[in-house]
């Protein structure tokens, strides 16, 4: 009897799958036997990501979500109905309130809220997200439980993510598609150094976690499947924090 | 892109410190204004003012002005 959390005979889009946790998830997935639709900005990373995907039939799609016509393309590579999607992609860019004009804003907001809402919509729209399916946004603590310096345009795309979910959640219902967040706290992935924090300040955020670590992105993909699976056929309109203790300060 | 200039840019950040007083051989990061939220500021204006991005670890490794301005300097080219 198949386990609750098997992911046979599903197919998934994953975004932001060059990387981090987006590579995570895919790579998880496909173990769980999902057939995986990768996305992602990055042709040659994507490749290293498909490589690594066990199970065959998985497809790639070298796309920037953040233009129209990124999600345009992502889009045309969904062949048939998805019974799930894990948006990954995202960017964190640390800047100071008094620093954050609108183009910060924007680049944020384009990228971390926009563009997964709007690419769920369009997959909506042409039929592409079957009954029963699950969308999982990978949202964070930060807007929703704590904040941290620098990330203004972060916390209020994040918090925007996690409040269309909620709506998205309570709509999409009637055809028993399940939404939900997944609210990481600081994960192992090459976005901190992009975003601009040093050495010295990664180590020193490591001890505001109770569990005195980053997690993995693997930590994260296992919440994906639980809410990509059967196993959550009852979960909707949730937000999992999954933080090493953050928030418990 | 100037040492001048860019000591220029910096100098607003630090409003304890009259202008007169910063200057490339200053110690930055021993400024009583130094802070974590700082070296972020410092990392945006540099952005904002002549578009090269300095990462957290080239805050980090400079001690002066000057060194700070040389890490810029690499980062453009």
């Amino acid at each position: 009897m198949e386990s609750p959390f098997s992911l046979k005979n599903k197919t998934l889009l994953v975004t932001g799958a060059s990387s981090g946790i987006g590579r995570a998830c895919a790579v998880e997935c496909a173990k769980a036997g999902a057939r995986i639709v990768a996305a992602g900005r990055d042709e040659a990373r994507l490749g290293e990501t498909l490589s690594a995907l066990t199970g065959a039939g998985h497809a790639i799609v070298a796309a920037d979500i953040s233009d129209d016509a990124g999600l345009g393309k992502i889009v045309s590579a969904v062949a048939s109905p998805l019974d799930g999607i894990v948006h990954c992609a995202g960017i964190s860019k640390l800047r100071p309130f008094a620093f954050s004009a609108p183009k910060n804003l924007d680049a944020a907001w384009r990228t971390n809220a926009f563009a997964p809402v709007e690419l769920t919509r369009l997959l909506l729209k042409k039929n592409l997200l079957a009954g029963g399916a699950s969308v999982v946004f990978v949202a964070s603590i930060s807007g929703r439980h704590v904040a941290a310096l620098g990330q203004t345009a972060y916390a209020a795309s994040k918090a925007a993510l996690c409040g269309a979910a909620k709506a998205m959640a309570l709509e999409l219902s009637a055809q028993k598609i399940r939404v939900n967040c997944i609210c990481p706290g600081a994960v192992e992935t090459p976005i901190h150094k992009l975003s601009g924090m040093s050495d010295e300040q990664i180590a020193a955020d490591k001890k505001n976690y109770p569990l005195a670590r980053y997690g993995t992105p693997e930590e994260i993909a296992y919440a994906a499947i639980y809410l990509l699976s059967d196993a959550a056929a009852w979960t909707t309109g949730t937000e999992l924090v999954i933080d090493g203790g953050r928030t418990l300060l | 892109m100037t040492l001048d200039e860019f000591t220029r840019a910096l100098s607003p950040l630090f409003p304890q410190t009259p202008p007169d007083a910063f200057s490339p051989e200053t110690d930055f990061k021993k400024l009583p204004e130094w802070s974590s939220l700082l070296a972020l500021s410092v990392i945006a204006c540099v952005e904002d003012e002549f578009d090269i991005l300095l990462s957290g670890d080239d805050i980090s490794k400079s001690q002066t002005v000057r060194e700070l301005f040389a890490a810029a300097l690499s980062r453009k080219s």
